[in-house]
């Protein structure tokens, strides 16, 4: 949301805004991750594991965006907009019955529980190799973009390894922000951490992480979603359009 | 000692203290970024930054004796950048928290693991990637 908007509306170089963005999702997910590994519900290990997946995807993508055209980064970026978009609306999917275990999984101990209303949930991880390959993906495109791409993570997490929902978006969320950290110290060095820019924005995702903890247990999440979504879809067109003009 | 370390470190303990670790980390960075804010907004406020040619920040705040050497002249935008590589180092401290904490449990696979994590990011800062 950040790059769109420093971009198309501040019309802020692109390199800056993703600087801006990678520094944006490390205060996102250090200030919430805090709240989530109280609550047992992160998979630390199997965050643990996947971190060298995403770290070494992290510094791939950074390298590979000093060779990249901005207008190029600015396609990409709209197309995995609109791809998270269309994540957030996908129905979730049953989990074939008499799957084969995965040894792998079990030689790392990733199978691991989660506390319900109902009591403790046990799971079972699946596919681990197509999962670590996925979140290498994740991890190019996180430091080639500046994004935390918690769509790709969490898609990673519930469709290929099969872990449940809130075990992926924890544990997801508590990846991003050493995933982004792994690519902002190169950005960092290359001058595209400006701190005129990323002082507002820090401050208020910190301000508003606060308020909209608070706010989100009030608010009608279906609605919120759609008007999410049609906003992203919105920008992603926008910075596509503007990236084939050349403009960014 | 080393039992009754374990024993007192046991896996909830640790989760706890990672826990807090971000939450300080985030709220000392974040105050650091305000007072320099405040700073760079007194002395510079009126001024039209241009951010629409990249040219990359200016020489002083791309490594930290720079950036160092410039919170000790008072620069409210070194103060912001050093809030700022408070909080990118957050999560890389949490990284190197968590090899302790493997290591106190004696998972010795998940030390490895978490310090192959901790590899990937110091080359990524010593590597010379800037390019």
């Amino acid at each position: 949301m950040i790059i769109p908007l420093l971009t198309l509306v501040f019309h802020v170089d692109i390199r800056y805004a993703i600087g801006t963005a990678l520094v944006a999702s490390i205060a996102t997910s250090s200030g919430s991750a805090s709240a989530y590994v109280k609550e047992g519900i992160t998979n630390i290990r199997l965050g643990m594991f996947l971190e060298i997946a995403t770290t070494t995807g992290a510094v791939v993508g950074a390298l590979i965006a000093v060779y990249m055209p901005t207008n190029v980064v600015a396609i990409i970026f709209g197309l995995v907009l609109i791809f998270s978009s269309l994540v957030s609306f996908r129905k979730k999917m049953e989990i074939p019955a008499g799957e084969e275990k995965s040894r792998l999984a079990s030689q790392l101990r990733l199978n691991n529980s989660y506390p319900t209303a109902g009591g403790v949930v046990n799971y079972e991880v699946r596919h681990v190799p197509g999962g670590y390959f996925m979140m290498t993906f994740a991890g190019v495109m996180s430091g080639l973009l500046g994004i935390g791409s918690g769509a790709l993570k969490v898609l990673a997490m519930d469709n290929i390894m099969r872990i449940p929902f809130k075990v992926s978006t924890t544990t997801s969320n508590f990846m991003i922000g050493v995933t982004a950290a792994a690519s902002a110290v190169v950005y960092l060095q290359r001058g595209y951490i400006a701190p005129g820019l990323c002082m507002p924005v820090v401050l208020g995702v910190l301000a508003g992480a606060f308020a909209g903890s608070k706010l989100l247990t009030r608010a009608n999440v279906k609605w919120l979603r759609i008007v999410f979504s049609v906003v992203i879809g919105f920008l992603a067109l926008q910075m596509i359009y503007n990236g084939i003009t050349g403009k960014l | 000692m080393k039992q009754l370390l374990s024993k007192y470190f046991q896996d909830k303990d640790i989760q706890q203290l990672i826990g807090k670790q971000l939450r300080v980390g985030v709220i000392v960075s974040s105050i650091i970024v305000f007072v320099g804010g405040i700073i760079y907004l007194v002395r510079h406020g009126h001024e039209q930054p241009s951010y629409g040619d990249f040219t990359g920040v200016r020489e002083g705040l791309t490594n930290l004796p720079g950036i160092w050497q410039g919170v000790l002249e008072n620069k409210g935008m070194n103060i912001i950048q050093l809030g700022i590589v408070l909080l990118i180092a957050t999560p890389i401290i949490r990284i190197a928290f968590s090899v302790i904490a493997f290591l106190i449990e004696k998972d010795y696979l998940y030390v490895v693991i978490t310090l192959m994590v901790l590899g990937v990011i110091v080359y990524s800062m010593l590597g010379g990637l800037a390019g």
